[in-house]
């Protein structure tokens, strides 16, 4: 069902119209189920207009996968009614925590990488594919602090995951940029060592320095456009791994929908590039 | 799996670790920020020390308080962006959001409102903040279509009598003793100016969506006393008795005409207990 996916848009009300009406092929829009999880009324019949003519994915960030706890069946099960209202092309998480004992931090919030926690998220993520009948991609992401109590890389925890639970990888491209410059290694070693095999879709945004820390701190704020230096090692990764769904995200400072999608363009150049094992 | 042997194995021995961590990093993220960090467990004090946890923290409050402004439109525009976020600022520590469709949050934000001394001087704040949660439950209510006014208009007055008109899911309505929240609440939320001509007199509002969008009516007394007893289940000359209570000087009919007009019922039903008791007197 995602063969077809080329490169698509985070879809924002803003946009609706622009949204509905763009003819492109392979097109498709990424939104995030929390803000549809409505039982009725014009979002989620913009949502389904959209749906009529273009790929949807649903990319969660409540589900609070790493927390140490079962997602919350409620949420749970308002996700899988929507994925049955909506039938959406990917089905995508993070991880990282939002929730816990009850009370919902609007962020990704990072964790130690043990063994313990992997067998939680693997559970977790087992837990939820078995509810939504359906694959779902696990997403690297943005980090920001140095924590002692790693047990496992971020790369041999992810592929773990996947091997355990079957589930994909969505690999943002940005994510590792900003953690690389912000932890201090190599985003080229990352996106090179990162399993191919796996990824289902990758996620392109933009990034700030930090208002107080400049430079020193980069935040994956989404509200710029895709960095020159994101940009080559996306061209990097595709030559190597192949064409995937690959979404542009931009969530702050909205531009017009037709410089939104001069970006998604270039992304879905970058796709019809052949190969470099091909060549 | 090139698995890193170092001391954060100690962890995978220790159950619950990653739940006390959980506990730790949460409370740090609602700490004041200026504190010290010496009141978390080690490992945490490590992260909040640190610059970039205020990345966290930051973005917490900020996603819990923006979603306040989107949904206490009316409220943030009479006291400015100043006030409000400093105000929801104390609402977010002291009830972080349940659901994360953050549309929802705010539940009680009205009545928090009404306890916030600082808000003492604009007492019409709550009912406004009311108002605005009601756009937001009327905006997400399942879709239906509203009850056309030619469906009661071929009934026999003693089957109007006995028929129940269910409020539309999307209906909300309130009434207003002390103040014109009402006018307050529809001039801001349509950008409208607060002139001076602001008239202080008790006001109701009906909010509804038989279509598309929210569309919203003053509504009076006998209006809102009507409404209450039709969402309880009561026939209409039921409601229509609870209106004259309300309002002696009700005009029934033309109250029936404006509610259906409106599009404030979803469906109608007749109760036939009061039929047959009627039937036996």
């Amino acid at each position: 069902m995602t063969t077809d996916l080329t490169a698509g848009l985070g879809l924002k009300p803003q946009h609706y119209d622009a949204a509905l009406a763009c003819p492109a092929d392979g097109l498709w829009f990424e939104v995030h189920p929390e803000n549809y999880m409505v039982a009725g009324g014009p979002r989620i019949a913009w949502l389904e207009a959209i749906r009529a003519r273009h790929a949807i994915s649903l990319h969660g960030v409540a589900l609070s996968l790493a927390a140490d706890a079962e997602p919350d069946p409620a949420h749970l099960k308002r996700l899988a009614e929507l994925t049955r209202r909506i039938e959406p092309a990917l089905i995508s998480e993070h991880l990282a925590w939002s929730t816990w004992r009850g009370a919902y931090h609007p962020d990704l919030l990072p964790f130690p990488r043990t063994g313990d926690a992997l067998a939680r998220i693997s559970d977790n993520v087992s837990r939820t594919q078995d509810a939504l009948q359906r694959r779902i991609a696990i997403e690297n992401p943005s980090h920001y602090l140095c924590m002692e109590g790693h047990g496992w890389g971020e790369i041999d925890f992810l592929t773990e995951l996947a091997h355990r639970t079957g589930c994909g990888l969505l690999l943002d491209v940005n994510n590792v940029y900003v953690s690389a410059r912000n932890l201090g290694y190599s985003a080229q070693t990352y996106i090179d060592a990162f399993p191919g095999e796996p990824v289902m879709e990758i996620h392109l945004a933009g990034h700030s320095p930090d208002p107080n820390l400049g430079e020193a701190l980069l935040v994956d704020t989404h509200d710029a456009p895709v960095a020159p230096e994101v940009w080559a090692l996306y061209e990097r990764l595709i030559a190597r791994i192949g064409a995937r769904p690959t979404l542009i995200e931009r969530d702050d400072k909205l531009p017009e929908f037709s410089t939104l999608f001069a970006e998604r363009e270039r992304a879905e150049a970058v796709l019809r590039t052949p190969f470099a094992w091909a060549a | 799996m090139g698995r890193v042997m170092n001391a954060g194995m100690i962890n995978d021995l220790a159950p619950g670790a990653l739940a006390r961590f959980q506990d730790g990093f949460a409370r740090a993220l609602l700490a004041d920020a200026t504190g010290p960090v010496t009141a978390f467990a080690p490992g945490i004090a490590a992260l909040a020390a640190q610059p970039a946890f205020a990345v966290y923290r930051n973005t917490v409050i900020k996603g819990c308080i923006d979603a306040l402004q989107a949904n206490f439109a009316a409220v943030a525009k009479i006291v400015g962006d100043e006030w409000f976020r400093a105000a929801a600022a104390i609402y977010v520590r002291a009830a972080l959001p349940t659901d994360p469709t953050l549309l929802r949050y705010g539940a009680d934000f009205a009545e928090f409102l009404a306890r916030f001394d600082p808000a003492a001087e604009l007492p019409y704040l709550p009912g406004v903040a009311r108002l605005d949660r009601y756009w937001t439950e009327a905006h997400s209510a399942p879709s239906q279509a509203a009850l056309e006014p030619a469906a009661i208009a071929g009934l026999a007055p003693e089957a109007l009598a006995g028929a129940v008109l269910h409020p539309h899911p999307a209906a909300r309505w309130a009434w207003f003793a002390d103040a014109p929240i009402y006018t307050i609440w529809s001039r801001n939320r349509s950008g409208d100016a607060l002139g001076d001509d602001l008239d202080w007199r008790p006001e109701g509002a009906l909010l509804v969506r038989p279509r598309d969008c929210v569309e919203w009516i003053a509504l009076d007394a006998a209006g809102c006393a009507f409404l209450d007893v039709c969402a309880t289940g009561g026939t209409l000359s039921e409601a229509a008795q609870a209106a004259l209570d309300a309002q002696g000087n009700a005009d029934l009919a033309r109250l029936m005409s404006t509610l259906l007009e409106a599009g404030a019922f979803g469906r109608m039903s007749f109760n036939n207990n009061q039929q047959i008791e009627k039937e036996h007197s």
